[in-house]
């Protein structure tokens, strides 16, 4: 029997495609009548920015090497034109999904539930015509900036993801030829307006007895378009949105101060190439071929849209008040039982190494970590890597604090966190202002990794105290976003941790690393090293079996050794959110190997790693999704769990997961995704039972302390629109 | 019990590294942090003498950082020492005060012995595995980068040391000088490591077996240190698997070596020199083993920290090595052991009654007993100018352990019990000594001169000494049947000095037992 080469690009699913099946997962929840129908409006609003941003990198990039002239295949074996034309396909046929989910479904299923959504301005009523037209006059008018194009005037750059009405116009006096026209919607108004209900005057009835109405933004400017082009006659006006290519690749070699070159970035991205045009279905064809010709769009890249443009404003109408009953009732974050509220955080990691898990459990000791440790005179330094942190961050605040405190706080703040580096620059700016030592990320790398460190001086000596997660530090998303965190005061990962700090200091590499693992220099090799353990056991004929659970999973390296050990009988089962170019299945490669992905109220984000381990099971976590761009251009850490009670509390996520069948899917061998079939057995979602075990140990924790020194902590900051903006698709 | 926090800073000729130590109780001495930084000093050093302004300012950049660490660390103590590359600098006296305005660090010079020395103390400092592996025959290699060392052991304490201008950076830029491409590297190395070694062979090693190599370096020792994972009693390697190792840095590119011997790129060629280096004077030796205990400088100043502040006890009796060496160097000009033997128990006799006045402690002691050791090495060059020749010889070897002005003082103690005292301190030695140093110059001078005095014929005939302090005179009483009247009329002629400098009377005694 000749070799099996796993490096062949036929076992190898292309990571474009892959990714729109996972869109078209999201999707599916959109259309699953079991869910809230405001739940499902979220999920339909999730895979229009996802969608959005994909283009925006993904698509763009493509785009970028076709225009290189970039001839090397992927991992797939398809070179970048191959990819393209398969994408295109691919997306307009999940648009063409999504709306039919929203026009078949979901605007009937909300009318009928009391919310109308008026599609057209001409199917106004009198009296709301009157209300549209006073709105625009007050609200509107004063802030639209019309512009008109002529041969003196050019054609006016269109922003970025914009929303804008585009108009023929006709001088009144001369008759004369048409003219192009266009006003950007403006993003600062609110894009849904409710019409005023007068009771009995409203057309359908609803169980709840009145309906409420609502209108577009853009239907209320394009009614009133002529207020703004006095002197012509508006021939047609219809919405375009424009999306341009925004892949940011900054030549660090050559920017002197990453800083100024990312300020500079940011300006240019909303000027890049124009990579697809929506346009209202029924755009005039005079009109569209103008835009067009001005954007220099290729006909594949346009998309004409039955119903309203950019479905993100989905997510303002989850957010309108009322209609509680058609949501899910929001989870509040539950207290650790190990860390009752206003403990000392020190002296409980002190006892023993703590497990947090998020959203399950609450964010807030993590946060009260760098609180305590900035009031803690005993504390001598914090330092922290920060990749994407929430508006208004409580952990920005308690950094800032703990350095007009005196004490010495390193943060390394990763500006080239995606879509996220203008924020990013103004709070960096603020934290140096209040006397931190700012690293502005490492040249040539992103600093993915999650780990706080700090350093306190106790009776015997230092001590340090650490905090490893998976996922950012950022209370906003850490309720929506599964993750895990490890407290631990061992002295083995406390001395890698201060080498890691030295490290993004820019000192040299430590000798020996203790416990962690870093990318990109050691990382990937002790994924592979583990992986080829299993591989060994299993032709020893010893129990072998990997268990893992990431985002995305696309390393051709880590692909091969997992097929490698799969073929030798090692039992693989991953949990992959994402994009996974794994295929399942394939005689003498993959027969041994499942793939499932989850798609839930919270975003899967959590990476933990089980090997067999011959019976000595070890279980990792980390920031790390199996990519190459995790593994080779990140700075990631990837930290073992040792405590037994511990690695079985993530054994239980890990088996809890492989359990869920209403909300994961199984890849199958012709490359789709199909979900669990449950065949008579129970109804299990693992998200909804971590919420309920997250409850009944908080409860159970509260009994035991007599009810009374708990604190429960309110959950104030609840921010729902931008944390999903990118939700499903960036970790 | 209180915990103290100390950084070490090693300004070497290629890397700057600061650890940070903890010392609490007895004994525990933990290392909380450490980093290093990559800085070339040495190649500029070593070529013109001097560093250029952009390796200075990025020196007291660097240095700056590690006093920001200290801070924010709250360290109570710190030493900062430079060792070659500093030290050859032409200027280094500017530089060193420039960094002290620029950072607030004050960098003190380590001179060759006193660096070798705490290299030494650091891999004493491992204890157990230390002790066992030098009950063999043992030698140190400790690899610079403008010199090595290397130091003999003979029944578990240092015999001799030699200081070899082969450091790695020093080949390397003759290398590069020379434009010898990769494939030369090993046998040009070979061949200028090979004169040296002859001589040194000839010289010192005869025909001792040496059966452990002991080897202290930047280069492989981080390497090994990785391999075993921290864990120093298991970095030894046998010649043979070392030559395994040479197998790998020979053939593999840079990249691929730093790669899959986990080190940085820049070092492998460095490497490269460092295990030619350790492969030429094991083969050498005959050793059989190699050990790669991974200790730095920084361990070294931190032990010796340590020792000061009696945080630390060693369980190496260092001072027994010294006096060793200087045995050494004694037997080496042909002085006399018994005479030595002899001298070393009066002076201290006298050394020891006189504590009061003379206010002097263990450290001086030990220099009077190294003095006595070596009084007469002069002679193996001229019998008539024998303090000047004492004093160049002493001057000119290495003896571990003792620093610069240590090793003057010694040398002017031995130079002045033959020849005329200078009362003027910037007079002695090549760059002067201070009050304090000059003063024990002057009271040493005076002991070891009765001293010598009292065994002016070289028959030891005063064995019993008895030395008593009473009042402004001191009591030699001597048991003895012999006729003594050479060494009193010595005596009476030295001991003018002896009044001079201590204002007591010094009276011999003749006490004959029947």
């Amino acid at each position: 029997m000749g070799e099996t080469d796993f490096n062949n690009p036929k076992y190898y699913t292309n990571r474009e495609l892959s990714w729109i099946l996972f869109d078209h997962r999201i999707l599916d929840e959109a259309r699953d009548k079991n869910i809230p129908l405001f739940e499902r409006l979220k999920f339909l609003s999730i895979t229009a920015s996802n969608l959005d941003e994909f283009f925006m990198i993904r698509v763009a990039s493509l785009k970028d090497m076709v225009n290189a002239k970039y001839a090397k295949t992927d991992i797939s074996g398809m070179t970048a034109t191959e990819q393209l034309a398969a994408l295109d396909t691919a997306i307009h046929d999940l648009v063409e999904l999504q709306y039919s989910t929203y026009n078949r479904s979901l605007v009937p299923k909300l009318a009928a539930n009391g919310l109308q959504i008026i599609r057209r301005h001409e199917d106004l009523t009198r009296e709301e015509e009157a209300f549209v037209d006073h709105y625009f006059h007050e609200n509107v008018y004063p802030v639209l900036t019309p512009m008109a194009v002529d041969s003196s005037r050019p054609f006016p750059l269109v922003r970025n993801k914009s929303l804008n009405i585009a108009a023929l116009v006709q001088k009144k006096k001369e008759k004369g030829e048409l003219e192009f026209a266009m006003v950007q919607v403006p993003g600062v108004l609110n894009r849904i307006v409710e019409l005023p209900v007068r009771e009995g005057t409203a057309g359908g009835k609803s169980t709840s007895g009145t309906v409420r109405k609502i209108i577009l933004l853009e239907e209320i400017i394009e009614r009133n378009i002529d207020k703004l082009f006095l002197n012509y006659t508006i021939v047609c006006a219809h919405p375009f949105r424009v999306m341009r290519n925004a892949d940011l690749t900054i030549e660090e070699e050559e920017a002197a101060d990453l800083l100024k070159e990312i300020e500079k970035q940011l300006k240019k991205r909303q000027w890049g190439e124009a990579i697809r045009l929506e346009v209202e279905a029924g755009m005039d064809k005079r009109l569209l071929r103008i835009i067009e010709g001005a954007l220099h769009l290729e006909e594949q890249n346009l998309y004409k849209i039955d119903g309203p443009l950019d479905l993100t404003v989905l997510m303002k109408l989850y957010g309108m008040e009322g209609f509680d009953h058609l949501k899910v009732a929001k989870y509040v974050p539950q207290p650790v039982p190990e860390l009752p509220g206003g403990c000392d955080l020190f002296e409980e990691i002190r006892k023993g190494d703590i497990l947090l898990h998020h959203p399950y459990q609450t964010f807030e000791p993590v946060v009260d970590f760098i609180r305590q440790a900035a009031r803690d005179s005993k504390v001598l330094a914090i330092k922290q890597t920060l990749y994407r942190v929430s508006g208004n961050s409580p952990i920005i605040a308690a950094l800032a604090q703990a350095a007009e405190n005196g004490k010495q706080v390193t943060v390394l703040v990763e500006l080239k966190a995606r879509f996220d580096e203008e924020h990013n620059i103004v709070w960096a700016k603020m934290l140096e202002k209040a006397g931190c030592h700012v690293i502005y990320g490492l040249v040539g790398l992103k600093t993915h990794s999650k780990i706080t460190l700090v350093v306190r001086r106790e009776e015997d000596g230092i001590r340090r105290y650490v905090h490893l997660g998976t996922g950012n530090y950022n209370d906003a998303t850490a309720k929506l976003y599964t993750d895990v965190g490890l407290m631990t005061c061992f002295e083995d990962i406390g001395e890698d941790a201060t080498a890691v700090f030295n490290m993004l200091s820019g000192y040299s590499e430590p000798l020996v690393w203790n416990k962690l693992a870093l990318a990109p220099l050691w990382l990937k090799d002790r994924f592979l090293y583990l992986i080829e353990r299993e591989r060994k056991y299993a032709l020893e004929g010893r129990p072998a079996r990997i268990i893992a659970k990431m985002n995305s999973l696309c390393d051709r390296d880590m692909i091969a050794a997992l097929y490698k050990a799969s073929a030798a009988g090692v039992k693989i089962d991953l949990i992959v959110r994402g994009v996974c170019s794994l295929k399942v299945g394939i005689k003498g490669v993959s027969e041994n190997i499942t793939v499932r992905s989850i798609v839930g109220d919270f975003l899967e984000h959590s990476r933990i790693f089980y090997f067999e381990n011959a019976e000595h099971y070890e279980i990792y976590c980390g920031s790390a999704d199996w990519m190459p761009r995790n593994l080779e251009r990140r700075v990631e850490i990837l930290f073992p769990v040792d405590r037994p009670e511990l690695k079985e509390k993530l054994l239980h996520i890990l088996e809890c997961q492989l359990a869920d069948n209403m909300k994961a899917s199984l890849l199958l061998a012709n490359g789709t995704y199909e979900k669990v079939n449950r065949r008579g057995k129970a109804r299990y979602s693992s998200q909804a039972a971590f919420c309920s075990e997250a409850v009944e140990a908080a409860r159970e924790a509260f009994k035991e302390n007599g009810g009374e020194t708990r604190v429960f902590i309110p959950e104030t900051h609840q921010s729902a629109d931008g944390i999903f903006r990118s939700a499903k698709y960036e970790d | 019990m209180s915990v103290k926090t100390f950084a070490a800073i090693d300004v070497g000729s290629f890397e700057l590294t600061m650890k940070l130590f903890e010392f609490s109780g007895k004994n525990r001495m933990r290392e909380i942090d450490c980093v290093s930084k990559h800085l070339d000093l040495g190649s500029d050093t070593y070529a013109q003498g001097r560093i250029g302004n952009d390796k200075m300012d990025e020196l007291c950049r660097i240095l700056k950082n590690f006093a920001d660490i200290c801070r924010s660390y709250k360290v109570e103590a710190y030493k900062a020492y430079g060792t070659s590359a500093i030290r050859e600098m032409e200027n280094s006296t500017v530089i060193r005060d420039q960094i002290k305005q620029r950072t607030g660090i004050s960098l003190d010079i380590l001179n060759n012995s006193e660096q070798r020395f705490l290299d030494y103390k650091s891999i004493a400092s491992k204890g157990e595995s230390f002790r066992k592996i030098i009950e063999e025959k043992t030698a140190i290699l400790d690899i610079g980068g403008g010199s090595i060392q290397i130091s003999l052991f003979d029944n578990d304490t240092l015999v001799s040391t030699q200081n070899l201008r082969l450091g790695v950076l020093r080949i390397q830029e003759y290398l590069n000088h020379a434009g010898a491409g990769r494939s030369q590297m090993e046998s040009l190395t070979d061949e200028m490591v090979t004169a040296q070694l002859g001589n040194y062979k000839k010289l010192y090693l005869k025909d001792r077996e040496i059966r452990n190599l002991i080897i202290v370096d930047d280069y492989i020792t981080p390497w090994a240190v990785k391999r075993t994972g921290n864990d120093s009693t298991k970095a030894v390697m046998e010649a043979s698997e070392f030559e395994s190792y040479m197998e790998m840095l020979r053939l593999g590119g840079v990249t691929q070596t730093a790669l899959s011997m986990g080190i940085q790129e820049e070092k492998v060629p460095l490497m490269f020199i460092s295990a030619i280096l350790t492969k030429r004077i094991a083969q050498l030796m005959g050793a059989q083993q190699i050990w790669a205990p991974g200790v730095t400088l920084c361990d070294g100043i931190a032990y010796e920290y340590a020792e000061q502040i009696g945080m630390f006890h060693g369980e190496h009796d260092f001072e027994k090595d010294i006096v060793a060496c200087a045995m050494n160097i004694s037997k080496r000009y042909m002085g006399s052991r018994k005479r030595a033997e002899t001298l070393e128990n009066i002076t201290t006799a006298i050394f020891d009654s006189m504590k009061k006045i003379h206010g002097m402690g263990k450290r001086e002691r030990l220099f009077l007993r190294l003095a006595a050791i070596l009084h007469d090495c002069g002679k193996y060059i001229s019998m008539v100018n024998t303090g000047e020749t004492a004093y160049n010889i002493i001057m000119s070897t290495e003896i571990i352990g003792l620093s610069h002005v240590e090793r003057e003082i010694v040398a002017n103690v031995v130079r002045f019990n033959h020849s005329r005292f200078l009362y003027d301190g910037r007079q002695m030695g090549t760059s002067g000594l201070d009050r304090a140093a000059f003063l024990t110059v002057a009271k040493l001078t005076a002991i070891l001169r009765i001293s010598t005095g009292l065994d002016r014929s070289h028959k030891q005939k005063l064995k019993g000494l008895r030395a008593v302090l009473k009042e402004s005179q001191l009591i030699l009483t001597v048991d003895t049947q012999e006729d003594i009247t050479l060494e009193k009329s010595f005596f009476e002629y030295r001991k003018e000095f002896f009044k001079e400098v201590f204002s007591v009377e010094p009276i011999l005694k003749q006490r004959k037992v029947f």
